[in-house]
Formats: C-alpha cells, sequence, structure tokens
C-alpha cells in the first residue's frame, strides 16, 4: 500500500457504498408525523446552539475572558478616584458592570445570524414546514446560557475581590434573572442588524454605533447627578440606567417596583418592535 | 393519476436590480416523474428552484406544486418539498448524526424515534463511520449524501435537486444518480437542475432548457436531441493530402456540412435531422465504408452525443432564424 492511498483512509474511499435495497427500504412505509409546536420547535434549535458550544467551545471567551477583564479593568482604574476605595467602589460597580458586559455580549447574536444565514443550512430551515420564528428564537435560548454564564462568571470575580451584596442568594438571582430577560428582548435588534446588513464587519460596526453610548450613557460607572442637564435627561430616561438601578437595588436587597417595570416595559417595545422587524425580514431572505 | 401536475409555473418572473434572473418561466411537472433543468451558470436554475422551494418570492407569475401556491399556501408547500441545495444544506459545525437528529426533531419525531430514523439513514447511505464526525470534515460525496439523506428523512413528494453532482467524481455522481433512482421509484417527484447533458440524460424523463430566464426548449429526451442533431462525428485520416478528398466524401454522406480542423488530418461533421442514435450510426458507418471504398485510409473515428455546447449552439442558432 502506498503512502497516498493510507492518505484517503479519512476520506469516503473506506465508506460502504450506499446500498440500493436498503435505501429503498428507508423510503417506505413511514408515517409523518405531526409537526412540532412553537415550543419544542424553538428547544429543539437551542440545543442546536449548545451542540455549537459544544463544537466550538472558543466562542465562550467572549462570555469568560472579556467579562473577568472589564470588572478587574474599571473596578481597579476608577475604584480609588471616584469611591475612595476599591472595595466601597465594587459595591456599586458590580452590578452596573454586569448589566453593561452582558448587554454588550447581547450584540454577537447579529454575528452569529449573519454568518449563519449565509451558509446552506438555513435554506433547509427555512423550507421546513415549523413555526417562523423558532430558528431565531433558538439562538436566544443558546444566547441565555451564555448571558447566565457571563453573570456567574463577573459575580465570581467580584465576591474574590470584595464584592458582598445584601439582598444575598435571592437577591442576586432576581437581578441576574431581570438582566437575562431584558437581554433576550434586546438581542431582537441584533438578529434584525444580521439579517439586515450585508456583512459582518457592517454588523459589528452597526452594533458598536449602538452599544458603546447606550451602554456608557447611563448610571453604571457613576451616580448621574454631575452630568450637565441634558445628558441626564438622556442618561436617566435611557433602559440601561433602569435596568442598572433594578438590578443593583434587587442584590442590595431592596424591590425597586419602578424600575423594575420600565426594564420589562423596555424589555416588551424590544421585543415586539424588532421582533416583528426581524421575522418580516426573516421571511423576505 | 399520473396526469396529475406535481409542479406548475405560469409566467414565473424574478428580478435582482436590473438583471432578470428568471424571466417569464412556464414549467409542467407530472407527478412521480424526473424532471430536468438544463442550463449554464447564471442561466437562472437556482432562482427559479428557490422560488418553487418557498425561498423567494416570485416577482411576477404564478407558481403551484400540486395546486398550493408557493405564496399564499406556502406552509403547506414546505410541508410536501425538500430542497438539496447547490450548497450542502447542513449545519457543517455539527455531526452528521447530529445534523440528522435536529431534523428528525424538527419534522415531529421524537428523540428516539429520530434517532432511529438517523441511524437509518446513515446506514442506508453508507456514512455509518462517518456520523460522529463534524460534516466540515465529510468529502464533496459524503457531503451530498448526508444532504440528500436530510432530504429524504420524512420522504417528501416533490423532492428539488439543485446541481446535485457539480465537482464530484464519476464515482460518487454515479451513487448520487443511484439515489436518486431510488428516490424517483418509491414515487416521488423529482426537480433536477444541471448542466450536464448526460446527467439529464441518465436521469430524467421530461428536460427544459434555460438560458437567460427563459426556456429556449422542453422536450421529451428524444425530442431534444432530435431537435439539436444526433451528434457529431469526429475523424482523423492518416495523409493529410487526402483531407480535401475525404470533406467531399463525407460532406455526400452524411447529407451535412463537414469543417476542417485545426490539425491538418481531422474533419468534423454535426450530424443533422436524426430522430435516434441507431440511425446516427447507420449513416456514420456508411460513411465509415464510403471512405475505405476511394481508398481513403482513417486512423481514428468517433461518434460523440452532442455536448451541452452543441445543443445551447444548435438551439441559439434556431432561436435566431425564428425572430
Amino acid at each position: 500500500m502506498s503512502t497516498a492511498t493510507d492518505r484517503t483512509d479519512l476520506e469516503d474511499v473506506v465508506l460502504a457504498e450506499p446500498d440500493r435495497e436498503r435505501l429503498s427500504a428507508l423510503l417506505v412505509g413511514q408515517d409523518r408525523p405531526p409537526r412540532p409546536s412553537a415550543l419544542s420547535a424553538s428547544l429543539t434549535f437551542g440545543w442546536r446552539a449548545m451542540l455549537k458550544i459544544k463544537h466550538v467551545p472558543e466562542q465562550l471567551f467572549d462570555v469568560t475572558a472579556f467579562p473577568i477583564m472589564l470588572v478587574l479593568m474599571y473596578t481597579y482604574l476608577f475604584g480609588g478616584a471616584l469611591a475612595g476605595s476599591t472595595e466601597e467602589y465594587i459595591q456599586f460597580l458590580l452590578p452596573g458592570i454586569m448589566v453593561m458586559s452582558v448587554v454588550m455580549i447581547t450584540m454577537y447574536t447579529g454575528v452569529a445570524v449573519n454568518t449563519d444565514i449565509a451558509k446552506g443550512v438555513f435554506d433547509r430551515f427555512r423550507t421546513l414546514p415549523i413555526w417562523r420564528p423558532a430558528p431565531m428564537v433558538g439562538y436566544l435560548l443558546g444566547d441565555v446560557l451564555r448571558y447566565l454564564l457571563a453573570s456567574f462568571v463577573m459575580l465570581t470575580v467580584g465576591m474574590i475581590i470584595g464584592f458582598r451584596p445584601d439582598g444575598g442568594v435571592l437577591g442576586v438571582l432576581a437581578g441576574i434573572a431581570l438582566l437575562v430577560v431584558f437581554s433576550f428582548a434586546f438581542s431582537w435588534i441584533w438578529t434584525m442588524f444580521g439579517l439586515m446588513l450585508r456583512s459582518e464587519k457592517s454588523v459589528m460596526g452597526v452594533s458598536m454605533m449602538v452599544i458603546f453610548p447606550l451602554t456608557f450613557l447611563s448610571n453604571v460607572f457613576v451616580d448621574p447627578k454631575t452630568m450637565p442637564g441634558w445628558l441626564q435627561a438622556f442618561v436617566n430616561n435611557s433602559p440601561v440606567t433602569h435596568l442598572a438601578t433594578a438590578v443593583r437595588e434587587l442584590m442590595a436587597g431592596e424591590w425597586p417596583a419602578a424600575d423594575i417595570a420600565w426594564t420589562l416595559g423596555w424589555a416588551g417595545v424590544f421585543l415586539v418592535v424588532f421582533g416583528v422587524v426581524t421575522m418580516r425580514l426573516y421571511n423576505r431572505k | 393519476m399520473s396526469t396529475e401536475l406535481a409542479i406548475e409555473t405560469t409566467g414565473l418572473v424574478k428580478v435582482f436590480g436590473e438583471n432578470r434572473a428568471v424571466d417569464g418561466i412556464d414549467l409542467a411537472v407530472p407527478t412521480g416523474t424526473v424532471y430536468g433543468v438544463l442550463g449554464p451558470n447564471g442561466a437562472g436554475k437556482t432562482t427559479a428552484v428557490r422560488m418553487l422551494a418557498t425561498l423567494l418570492r416570485p416577482d411576477g407569475g404564478t407558481a403551484r406544486v400540486f395546486g398550493k401556491d408557493v405564496v399564499k399556501d406556502a406552509d403547506a408547500v414546505r410541508s410536501r418539498v425538500s430542497l438539496t441545495g447547490q450548497y450542502a444544506s447542513v449545519d457543517e459545525d455539527l455531526t452528521g448524526s447530529e445534523n440528522l437528529i435536529l431534523l428528525g426533531r424538527l419534522l415531529g419525531h421524537s428523540k428516539p424515534a429520530a434517532r432511529d430514523r438517523a441511524d437509518q439513514l446513515l446506514d442506508g447511505f453508507g456514512l455509518s463511520d462517518a456520523a460522529g464526525r463534524q460534516v466540515k470534515n465529510y468529502s464533496g460525496g459524503m457531503r451530498r449524501r448526508i444532504d440528500i439523506a436530510a432530504s429524504i428523512l420524512n420522504t417528501p413528494d416533490v423532492l428539488f435537486l439543485d446541481e446535485p453532482t457539480t465537482g464530484l467524481d464519476p464515482r460518487s455522481r454515479n451513487q448520487v444518480w443511484d439515489i436518486v433512482r431510488a428516490v424517483v421509484a418509491h414515487g416521488t417527484t423529482v426537480l433536477l437542475t444541471t448542466q450536464y447533458l448526460d446527467e439529464a440524460d441518465q436521469l430524467a424523463s421530461r428536460i427544459a432548457v434555460i438560458d437567460h430566464g427563459r426556456v429556449i426548449a422542453e422536450g421529451t429526451k428524444g425530442e431534444l436531441k432530435a431537435s439539436v442533431g444526433a451528434g457529431t462525428v469526429h475523424v482523423r485520416l492518416r495523409e493529410a493530402g487526402q483531407r480535401a478528398e475525404a470533406q467531399k466524401v463525407l460532406a455526400l454522406a452524411l447529407n451535412t456540412d463537414v469543417q476542417t480542423e485545426a490539425d491538418p488530418v481531422a474533419l468534423t461533421a454535426r450530424m443533422e435531422g436524426q430522430s435516434s442514435d441507431r440511425g446516427a450510426a447507420e449513416q456514420a458507418g456508411r460513411a465509415l465504408a464510403e471512405l475505405a471504398r476511394c481508398g481513403i485510409t482513417v486512423d481514428n473515428f468517433s461518434l460523440g452525443q452532442p455536448s451541452l455546447d452543441e445543443v445551447f449552439l444548435a438551439l441559439t442558432d434556431k432561436k435566431g432564424v425564428a425572430a
């Protein structure tokens, strides 16, 4: 045997020929099951997202290393100057930086949709008789897991460097739950851009343009009271500010009803507006 | 029964900017047959198939699959068709087995049923050994097979195959052909697009030739071949000096124009107006005997089927004359 033959071992040369009789047997006598429910189809697409994480685990870099970097960077950069000490500052910063990081991470959804849609597999999904939004919902279900992972990574780092939330386990979990719900709804902006824009690069570009002002112009880093009036007007009404306040107070053991309501209200608006636009684009693609 | 149409389009149009990719296509595909759509790159084949498979909205005309409109009744169409695209319509990051289980679940099978079906398909398509490997590591032939396996997970009533053998080696191509034959034998209607005349010849019972978004010829294989001539005769002589005489003899015997080639001993003639291969072969045989009788030595002689190039040249010529 020559080396050339050995090299083809991985090719289909070693595989069996498709067997005609067995093939024919595959085609007859099968009943068509009823179409799956919307929930079942969405969960199946969520399972696909899990499998993709399993096969390409390095994609979790942005929900592990990146958030750790942000926590450490801002705590030690601003801590002394803004709150007198890093221990003081982390109590204020951690819930906010968690909000900022997870909201930032949502933009990878758009990139994933954009690269995926260009591949042939989307043609197959779109010719299946299933609930139309299921592939998109499936993405976001996979992303919810990423948001949870990022939140817990940051929480762990925060605890190590001195974050001690008064709200206890329940308060922290409530804060993370609200953050994940908001991020799920907010992600529909990115599915829209993922479908609308032509390349991965333009999706990244547009995402940055939206996400940087939106997350920085908020109360994540400092109390807005020192800002000029016009900026306060924007910051105090930004969904990120409402979310950051709600998460911060939930983790501190309080019940910020107004900010929770505002956050859920914004989430509803994002979901309805961008969900509808996403599905229109998806059907027209 | 067989008169029911699986696919019917009238005046189908799709425009991309300035380009009329599909410019008024009428098709009528009988149930249970393989229908070939033949044409060069950019002729509009893929665009037409994507409209039929509910992936693109037509800009004009109508398309029906088993009487259901592809726009208004898209979901009903989707439950009866499958598409195997030009590029593998499977998830390259997942393994072959995961791909089939995923699709099985999406088609409504329970987890165990989806797993069983995936195993059966992998086995039937000779892919069991590659079941646990990511599809991106598959060879071209394996991709096609997993792709077609995915398409028949629930046996479809209509299967769209968009250039299923482009880029495959002859062995893999034959395997794909075997699979297509098995699928049709089961009663599925297949719409096959291809650039290769011999592929349409092997599989299809009727063929539409498409160019610039229009159907330029349509019919059974026999009709189509008759319309473009039965093939081309190539002759290589021993003596270059006998070529002029040989040209005359051949022109007379074949009753057609004979061209001289750049090679000083070669001659080519396109056979016209033959309704079957046998007639052409007989005529060519007589021509060969005639050359021998005149004392012209022939080193090499061949009768080839019309190539796609020749089909196109002939068809576009005819269109030019008619216009």
